[in-house]
């Protein structure tokens, strides 16, 4: 020991550290290293809070100040998890309560956070910070006033997308007037008006505010006034984008935008009237983000408002874009990085847009940094994602959907498996792919082969044998998260490939032919991989063991397999080797 | 390995995947020799029937009608709430002594409005004369022109916008008669309403 550094040296040069790779890389050292870095963690993610319990984190990691979680699996997004599957917060946000006084950031994901557990987050830490909710579910607008009310440093309160029963718009009234430190604020996705009034004292007390996301009730007609309290802001979300055509509600809206010189990012726009899109035209130059994926608006109004914006790097859009819209995209904005294009009637059996495979290859032409899509449409050719391929072998993320599942080739008609390769093939750097249309084994095994550094891959309505899902699972170096649906794959590639399966965080699989068999051999051969059966037609051993599955979750984990919160439709396995059941 | 594993898998183009394979056996028990794949297929109901087939591509199952299939295509139903809205708009017909109400959301396309339309006026049909559809009131011949208040506050004809667009921007309804309609019928504009829409 006389060789090592004093603790408070080594503990200097790990604060440098701020990746958890890097952190978890130190403690792998040796034990001193492990025991110092433990100490002085102070952020940790969890990517499933299922891998981990809460006992484990508290116990190494006795000094957390900010905590990320993860709970359901992406799938749940498209309604593919059935209700009360889990995922809830209050056991983690009741465990830390004693454990981390000082704790200033929750940020979760997928989960069901209740009214308790905001007003446990609420009343338990003297300098909470930051809470950012995506995509949860189970708390009402009672949970906020608890928020508002009780934390008297709140610098962010972010409800990205999240479920919400909206009761009254009064939690908002509820931040006290002392209150001044708000930085963000996005409750976007709130139905109830909120005082108008309270909002503007608000905005008007916090001048450190730089992200402002209003929702749907507020009227243009209040947003003039909001702005004019905040020209500091650097991202923005309208609310309701419409009013009576006036000039003077025009030109008050225009000077307010006016004075915004740090504007970055603007959102919302439900409900467009596009005459007041020339409103924003003087904060366009400055725009690097744009979504405008709640606004129905024509592609000329949609092209005139894009071109003023030559910095635009993210561009979130409907398909009312077109591909016209998308070739002037292509020729304004060099500087673009990501595209999303969602569908305006993805239900509808026609197309309703003039949106093809064409606006993406022009895309990918015409913006050099492009490295991340999302293209809703409703044909593909092999030969556009060649050319797509070859022109832009810089993404990192590439999701299509075809709104026609396995729709082939339109010109050729057959599968996509050459386009897909060529993806695969040129784009070395890929992380995600989420692929659709006819696709056949053969896609999976230029995946298998080309695609070393994905790291999350979603399929749908693809392949013909286990021999697909082999290859991704043999030749994917990097793959963390695989979520497929309705394909034809099962217990072979699985069970050869089990090992592979503790390298990842998780694997989905639902109506796929997975057999209940498989399900108990894998959990007996991998005793850290948790395979959870989700199966709403009841116990699955009252059905013949070859029969398949209808949903497959599995993760690996150091926590108990038999977690407390299981609801009755799924099943794991029993430690003393019989798959335990209700 | 046995020959028959052998043959199965040298079929399937297993080759070079067997160094990843985790071999089966019970656990505490010896590791199995190298090679042995014991547990494998003693354990596993393998069905090989169409699948090591590789000349035709199976679709296992045929793509089920998009009403069926839960989650498809995958947009987020907080996105879809979002995109949703109950959209009351007022209907007036030129000459008719009070106007009405329709939820436009209630239809899926200019055609369904437009026999919501016709069901709620009696008195007007919607003709096909020479390939085209109108409107007309059969008592007295008068021919109307179906034209909506966008939220820019113009007259536009009805037809033109994508139907999803069209009820977004709609605020209400005027079916106008044709006569009034100077420079505006439906066969200078666009050759009668686009019905695909």
């Amino acid at each position: 020991m006389a060789y090592s550094f004093p603790e408070e040296v080594l503990e200097h040069v790990f604060s440098f550290l701020s990746s958890d790779r890097d952190r978890n890389a130190v403690s792998l050292v040796c034990k001193s290293w492990y025991d110092i870095e433990r100490w002085c963690r102070r952020r940790i993610f969890v990517g499933n809070c299922y891998a981990v319990s809460p006992e484990i984190v508290i116990r190494r990691f006795p000094e957390l100040r900010a905590v990320e979680m993860k709970g359901k699996p992406h799938f749940a997004d498209f309604n593919l998890v059935p209700e009360g599957w889990g995922a809830y917060a209050y056991p983690w946000i009741a465990a830390m309560e004693e454990a981390y006084p000082f704790l200033e950031e929750i940020k979760l994901k997928r989960m069901v956070v209740t009214d308790e557990s905001l007003e446990l987050i609420s009343k338990s830490y003297k300098s909470f910070k930051v809470l950012v909710l995506t995509s949860c579910e189970g708390f009402t607008t009672d949970g906020l006033a608890s928020i508002a009310a009780n934390c008297r440093h709140l610098r962010e309160l972010d409800l990205r997308e999240s479920e919400v029963e909206d009761l009254s718009g009064h939690w908002l009234s509820h931040f006290p007037d002392s209150c001044t430190s708000l930085v963000s604020l996005n409750m976007s996705c709130l139905g109830s008006e909120v005082s108008f009034c309270a909002l503007e004292r608000l905005v008007a007390r916090s001048p450190n505010l730089r992200t402002l996301r209003l929702n749907r009730a507020v009227p243009l007609e209040r947003l003039a006034n909001l702005i004019r309290r905040a020209p500091q802001l650097v991202e923005l979300g309208t609310g309701a984008y419409s009013a009576e055509i006036r000039s003077d509600t025009f030109s008050n809206l225009a000077d307010a935008f006016s004075a915004c010189k740090q504007l970055k990012a603007l959102s919302g726009f439900w409900d467009v009237v596009p005459s007041y899109l020339p409103a924003m035209y003087s904060v366009c130059s400055g725009i690097t983000s744009l979504n405008l994926s709640y606004a129905a608006i024509p592609s000329s109004d949609l092209v005139k408002l894009i071109s003023q914006c030559q910095n635009l790097q993210r561009l979130w859009v409907l398909d009312y874009i077109e591909d016209s819209g998308l070739d002037a995209l292509a020729a304004s904005c060099k500087d673009l990085q990501e595209l999303r294009v969602f569908p305006s009637d993805p239900f509808g059996a026609e197309p309703n847009v003039s949106l093809t495979e064409q606006g993406l290859v022009s895309v990918s032409e015409g913006c050099p940094k492009l490295e991340s899509v999302l293209y809703f449409c409703r044909q593909m050719s092999n030969a556009a994602l060649i050319a797509i391929a070859k022109n832009r072998p810089n993404f990192i993320r590439f999701r299509l959907c075809i709104i026609d599942p396995q729709a082939p080739d339109y010109l050729t008609l057959e599968p996509l498996d050459a386009g897909f390769g060529a993806i695969v093939e040129k784009c070395k750097e890929l992380r995600r792919l989420s692929m659709t249309g006819l696709l056949t084994d053969r896609v999976f095994k230029y995946i298998g082969s080309h695609a070393k550094k994905l790291e999350m891959l979603s399929i749908a309505f693809a392949g013909d044998s286990d021999l697909g899902l082999h290859h991704v699972l043999s030749g994917c170096d990097s793959l963390r998260k695989l979520e497929i649906r309705d394909c034809p794959f099962g217990d072979k590639a699985l069970l050869a490939n089990a090992a592979k399966l503790e390298t990842m965080r998780s694997l989905w699989m639902s109506s796929c032919s997975v057999s209940f068999g498989a399900c108990k051999l894998l959990a007996q051969k991998m005793p850290r991989l948790n395979v959870e059966v989700i199966d709403e037609r009841g116990p699955p051993d009252s059905r013949p063991e070859g029969c398949s599955v209808e949903r497959a979750y599995v993760y690996r984990t150091v926590a108990s397999r038999q977690r407390l919160d299981m609801p009755d439709f799924v099943w794991t396995h029993d430690e003393d080797s019989s798959l335990r059941y209700s | 390995m046995s020959t028959e594993i052998r043959s199965i898998l040298s079929e399937m183009e297993f080759s070079g995947c067997l160094k990843t394979d985790l071999t089966l056996g019970l656990p505490g028990g010896a590791p199995p020799k190298p090679g042995s794949k014991r547990g494998f297929s003693d354990m596993v109901d393998l069905k090989l029937g169409a699948s090591c087939d590789h000349d035709e591509v199976s679709v296992s199952t045929p793509p089920p009608t998009k009403a069926q299939v839960v989650g498809w295509p995958p947009v987020r139903s907080y996105r879809k709430n979002m995109m949703k809205s109950c959209k009351y708009v007022k209907v007036a017909v030129d000459g008719a002594p009070y106007l009405r109400k329709v939820d436009l959301e209630m239809y899926s396309s200019y055609q369904q409005l437009l026999a919501a339309l016709e069901d709620m006026f009696t008195c007007l049909t919607i003709c096909n004369v020479m390939n085209e559809r109108k409107i007309m009131d059969t008592a007295n011949g008068i021919e109307y022109v179906p034209t909506y208040e966008d939220r820019d506050g113009d007259w536009m004809l009805v037809g033109d916008v994508p139907w999803n667009m069209f009820v977004e921007t709609c605020k209400r309804v005027r079916l106008m008669k044709s006569s009034e309609a100077i420079g505006l019928s439906p066969k200078t504009a666009s050759n009668g309403l686009s019905m695909n829409r």
